[in-house]
């Protein structure tokens, strides 16, 4: 089985940075913006965000496929509250039959669309550039994860593969037995189910072996365990979380300074 | 070097009225080489996992000792090395390298002298690549190779090996029994245990012989030329692949071949399958054997051929004879899965993936229930087919809980309970025992001769030997 479309891309200068620096920047980053509602600190943030895209070594074709899933749900959050919210102020932008578009709304919409994109978008540069064994390493070695957490997720994440073509076969094995659920959208869904209890036994009993495998090579017998990969949190890894911070201010600041900071509480 | 000593052991899994394996009394001294045989269901694992120490002491009840080097199995676990069946279960790491280091890792080896060492055991199995080679892309054979590395990384004084080509075609299976020779060759440091049906396979690496019997205890134990000299029949019988034991022929001519059921017409599956050349017909009363070598599309084949998948080049179309209503109609992966399984019967190559049921009894019925067959004769179908299978003591056992030969026996079961007048099997002989295998060509002979189609998938060259009529190489 090859690995998939999502296989990390290494290269770029902040790819290479320590992965729990990375994840801690994504994360302190999108703290901060979730602190207001308007529309203009996400639209901030989304610029800086997509400035720095090419530091990750990531093109901004190969961002826009990871990102299909989330501009999609983008459009689907601007599409229903612009149409649909309950709160129609401000000038009537337009008024044809049932639909009635005013400012406010759509001011309300492209804010709560924005801050999906601006809070998610780097997550997604995270997971896309960092190798899920040096995350775990780093978990580990930079802040002292339980090895028994974050190597035994690391391995189970190694089997998630297996279980898409496993799905495939189970689907056929149950058509080679005489079942199958034509149109009928309730027998589909027993059906869907049945196939998923039958992934699950199947994933629980690979996953005993696995960590009967695991026992036998020593894994969580007391010793303290060694790391034969480093993973080093240096001064770069720290200006990583402090630059994202420092940016994800600046957002808030813009939107402060231009008057439109609409805080989530208070 | 360790020393393996077992006094009267037994072991019985919690929950479980049998015991898995009882009275074994056994000593292998340090650097001896042991082939362990049995039956099938003789506790050949279990017995390898509590001399590994991985059997936890609330997980059954255990009689008698067992003892590496005079301790407890369970506190002497840096001792034993183990390579289990499944390749993909016992690798833990995406990288061939970091999946050596592992253990190195687990056991606190200091991180400048884990690399040294993860390279020498990579070279001490004949490993092929670098260490960056992703796991998930190697062969099962050298999968296997890295998980042997993996165990000899930790310079195991002892190494045990559980059926480890037992999920393998034959070119596999050569490369980890060469792994192991090489890997063994010149060190009489490492005791080994090793757990294989294909004999033939094993042999060259063993200098004594051990045989379990099925109710419990040693049956035999020597030197395998003594061994085989005097106990090859009993063996054979009990279903070990002993060397030089005669295997049926296809004898005589064939009966002319019917009438066509199925025809394929160059058909394939982008990027699984190359479209096939000719026209190929699957007849009545004919056995086709698929062979070719792993990635040929041999599966993929089956799986059209078996109307669970719609081709991308080409046509499978099935002849009025087939259908039995006199109309050829749409191919048959459109069919409707009630119509699928009274016209062909799919065997896959693991059971388990069949399984939907909880007691074999309603695996059985499962088919005929669909097609709507009267209670009364889902009955009859189910009790006949239990017999014929020698299955009739496990119809009430969840089909999970079946040994590999049972779950076979019932796997091939369930796609006759509809009286299919095709069967497509995958691999069905895989990692039997020579019992089950017999059984199985007399059964797929016997539906032959009867006047239905059969097409399998294989790699073994005794099946074709003794079943096919045709043959098809991709």
């Amino acid at each position: 089985m090859s690995r998939s479309a999502a296989a990390p891309v290494i290269g770029g200068a902040l790819a290479r940075r320590n992965p729990v620096a990375k994840l801690a920047a994504a994360l302190v980053f999108s703290v901060l913006l979730l602190a207001t509602l308007d529309p203009v600190a996400p639209a901030v943030a989304l610029a800086v965000e997509l400035a720095v895209v090419p530091l990750f070594g990531l093109g901004y074709r190969a961002l826009l496929r990871r990102m299909a899933p989330l501009l999609l749900s983008a459009a689907g959050v601007l599409v229903t509250l612009t149409l649909f919210a309950a709160e129609r102020t401000g000038p009537v932008l337009l008024a044809a039959g049932p639909v009635l578009v005013t400012s406010g709304v759509l001011v309300t919409a492209l804010g709560l669309a924005l801050r999906l994109l601006a809070v998610a978008l780097p997550g997604v540069l995270v997971f896309a550039t960092t190798d899920p064994t040096d995350l775990a390493d780093a978990l580990v070695q930079n802040v002292k994860a339980p090895p028994r957490f974050a190597i035994g997720a690391l391995a189970a994440f190694r089997l998630v593969p297996m279980l898409a073509a496993e799905w495939q076969l189970l689907a056929m094995a149950r058509r080679a037995r005489g079942i199958d659920a034509g149109r009928n959208p309730v027998r589909r869904f027993r059906l869907f189910a049945a196939t998923a209890f039958g992934l699950l036994v199947l994933a629980i009993r690979r996953g005993t072996r696995l960590a009967t495998a695991m026992d036998a090579r020593g894994f969580d017998a007391g010793v303290p365990r060694t790391s034969a990969r480093r993973q080093r949190f240096g001064a770069a890894d720290a200006a990583l979380v402090v630059g994202a911070a420092v940016a994800a201010g600046g957002s808030l600041a813009v939107s402060f300074a231009a008057g439109v900071f609409r805080p989530v509480i208070g | 070097m360790s020393r393996l000593e077992l006094r009267g052991f037994g072991w019985r899994h919690a929950g479980r009225r049998a015991w898995a394996v009882r009275d074994v009394d056994l000593s292998v001294d340090a650097g001896e080489r042991v082939l362990l045989l049995g039956p099938s269901g003789a506790g050949k694992s279990t017995l390898l996992a509590a001399i590994a120490g991985l059997l936890p002491a609330d997980s059954g009840e255990q009689a008698g000792t067992v003892t590496v080097d005079g301790l407890d199995p369970r506190n002497a676990r840096e001792r034993v090395g183990i390579v289990f069946q499944d390749p993909q279960s016992q690798l833990v790491m995406a990288r061939s390298g970091d999946d050596v280091a592992f253990g190195l890792e687990n056991r606190g080896v200091p991180a400048d002298q884990i690399w040294p060492r993860v390279d020498a055991a990579l070279a001490r199995v004949g490993f092929r690549y670098g260490r960056d080679r992703p796991t998930a892309a190697l062969s099962g054979g050298e999968q296997q190779r890295l998980a042997l590395a993996g165990a000899l990384a930790l310079r195991p004084g002892l190494l045990l090996l559980d059926e480890p080509t037992a999920n393998l075609d034959p070119a596999g299976a050569d490369l980890v029994r060469d792994a192991v020779a090489g890997a063994l060759d010149g060190d009489r440091d490492t005791t080994l245990v090793i757990v294989e049906h294909r004999v033939a396979q094993a042999l060259p690496l063993v200098d004594r012989v051990v045989v379990l019997s099925a109710g419990g205890g040693v049956r035999a134990d020597g030197k395998p030329d003594e061994i085989f000299d005097r106990y090859g029949g009993q063996l054979a019988a009990d279903g070990v692949w002993v060397p030089d034991q005669p295997l049926p022929q296809r004898g005589g001519p064939a009966a002319p071949a019917g009438e066509p059921l199925l025809i394929a017409d160059r058909v394939g599956l982008v990027p699984r399958l190359a479209p096939l050349a000719d026209e190929v017909p699957v007849r009545a009363g004919e056995a086709l054997a698929v062979l070719g070598p792993n990635g040929a599309g041999k599966t993929t084949l089956a799986l059209l051929l078996g109307g669970l998948v719609a081709a991308t080049d080409g046509a499978v179309r099935a002849t009025a004879a087939l259908t039995g209503d006199g109309r050829v109609g749409p191919a048959p992966h459109r069919w409707r899965a009630p119509e699928l399984v009274r016209r062909i019967g799919n065997v896959f190559q693991n059971p388990e993936h069949q399984f939907v049921a909880t007691t074999v009894a309603d695996e059985l019925a499962l088919g005929p229930r669909r097609c709507g067959l009267p209670e009364s004769a889902v009955a009859r179908v189910v009790d006949e087919l239990l017999q014929r299978l020698r299955l009739d003591r496990l119809a009430a056992a969840n089909p999970y809980t079946l040994s590999g030969g049972e779950a076979r026996r019932l796997s091939v079961a369930t796609a006759l309970a509809t009286a299919p007048r095709l069967l497509v099997l995958d691999e069905p002989t895989f990692g039997q025992d020579r019992r089950t295998w017999l059984e199985l060509v007399a059964l797929l002979g016997e539906l032959r001769d009867a006047g239905h189609g059969i097409v399998t998938v294989t790699h073994d060259v005794d099946l074709v030997a003794a079943l096919a009529d045709r043959r098809l190489t991709l």
